[in-house]
């Protein structure tokens, strides 16, 4: 059985980020492309950060998942070109981010406010509050900065804009 | 030197700089002075080693033999390696990582930011992607040399003697070799004397707000490009490559 080619993007929902578990590949902007040509299917990826260890998991999720709809001439190219930014991470994705506690990005990614020294405005994903700090533009993975909430006092990662 | 062969060497002499630092980084791991700094560094080892993947496939892809980004990585000898001889200095203390990190960073980030305007489709796109987190790496080690040089009497006497001791491997950043100079004519490269007003105005406002002063040395070490190295890579690589080099071929 083979699935035709709009539903592909549908069927790609499944696979996750391994460490997001919230967020589909397609939510996080990681898809570029779905080309199918008779039985041969090229899926291209592309990383967020240059090392994300998520990378080789999902592109085995990915062949996984075709495998079992049936495809056999499966290819995942991985392009790098035009780099990923924050901005393809979908809306729906940034209120799933925010709903598993992690603070989506605030800005686009032209705006490099958080470089310059000024700091975004990161919203407290447990209480909602504004007044929050940043304790480390480094965080539990290469896409998260380190936060904390200066009212609710709880530690939070916020996906740093990229 | 073909123009391949000179677009190999310099593909690869980027991927060891990323390597080699990433892997002197990854040497903090557990030791870090706080928990968020031990994960600033290994953040930025990461950032460093996946840089060196895309440019090891590269190089491969370059070279046409059918070797892996693997077999660049752990299977070349000392001499192969191409990397900057700053960064295989040993960490020393805090305030040497740092100031290794604080020159290389701003040289790195001027590298490919130049690199966005390559000939080459692929070391552009790697430079495009790469670019976006050295700003990162760019922000938290000048950010160190302000807390350090503008901290307490230690601190600053500390990252003093580290900006010091190791101004004389800066030098090597800056000059055009044979392979630089057939880049530069394919226009895949940059002319790396065009980096260096812009390094030294840079690192010149940082220190001075940090109240250092840049180190006045003039005499500056090299050889790294060329192969010829100090005696510190030969043990990184014992480390790193061990795996590889007593059981050959071993996999996940």
């Amino acid at each position: 059985m083979v699935v035709v080619n709009d539903n592909l993007w549908t069927l790609l929902e499944e696979v996750k980020d391994p460490e997001i578990p919230v967020l589909s590949v397609i939510d996080l902007g990681v898809v570029r492309d779905i080309k199918v040509d008779n039985n041969k299917i090229e899926v291209v990826i592309t990383p967020t950060y240059s090392g994300c260890p998520a990378m080789n998991t999902i592109e085995s999720d990915i062949r996984e998942l075709l495998e079992n709809e049936g495809f056999q001439n499966i290819h995942i190219t991985t392009v790098l070109s035009p780099a990923w930014t924050t901005d393809w991470l979908t809306e729906i994705g940034k209120q799933k981010l925010e709903k598993y506690g992690i603070a989506p990005p605030r800005e686009k990614s032209s705006d490099k406010k958080g470089l310059m020294g000024e700091h975004p405005l990161v919203i407290c994903p447990q209480c909602k509050s504004e007044n929050t700090e940043l304790v480390s533009q480094f965080g539990s993975t290469a896409c998260k900065a380190h936060y904390k909430c200066k009212d609710c006092l709880e530690p939070f990662d916020y996906f740093k804009c990229l | 030197m073909s123009t391949k062969e000179a677009l190999f060497d310099y593909v690869i002499r980027q991927a060891d700089n990323c390597l080699i630092l990433g892997q002197r980084l990854g040497e903090w791991c557990g030791h870090g002075p706080v928990l968020e700094q031990d994960i600033a560094m290994t953040n930025i080892a990461l950032d460093l080693i996946g840089q060196s993947r895309s440019l090891y496939q590269y190089a491969a892809d370059v070279e046409g033999k059918g070797k892996t980004e693997d077999d660049l990585a752990y299977l070349r000898d000392v001499w192969q390696f191409k990397n900057l001889l700053l960064v295989e200095q040993p960490n020393q203390d805090f305030a040497y990582t740092i100031a290794r990190q604080f020159y290389f960073d701003n040289f790195n980030f001027l590298f490919y930011q130049a690199l966005t305007e390559s000939a080459d489709e692929q070391l552009k796109a790697i430079a495009q992607k790469s670019l976006k987190e050295v700003r990162y790496h760019v922000k938290w080690s000048s950010d160190w040399i302000l807390r350090l040089g503008d901290g307490t009497d230690e601190s600053h006497e500390r990252i003093n003697r580290a900006i010091t001791d190791l101004w004389s491997y800066t030098g090597e950043f800056f000059n055009n070799n044979e392979v630089d100079n057939a880049m530069i004519d394919a226009k895949i490269g940059t002319d790396l004397t065009g980096l260096k007003p812009k390094w030294e105005q840079k690192i010149g406002s940082i220190l001075e707000e940090a109240t250092l002063e840049v180190p006045a040395g003039e005499w500056m070490q090299s050889g790294g490009k060329e192969g010829k190295h100090s005696e510190h890579l030969g043990y990184i690589l014992a480390d790193l490559q061990f795996l590889q080099r007593a059981y050959p071929g071993a996999k996940w």
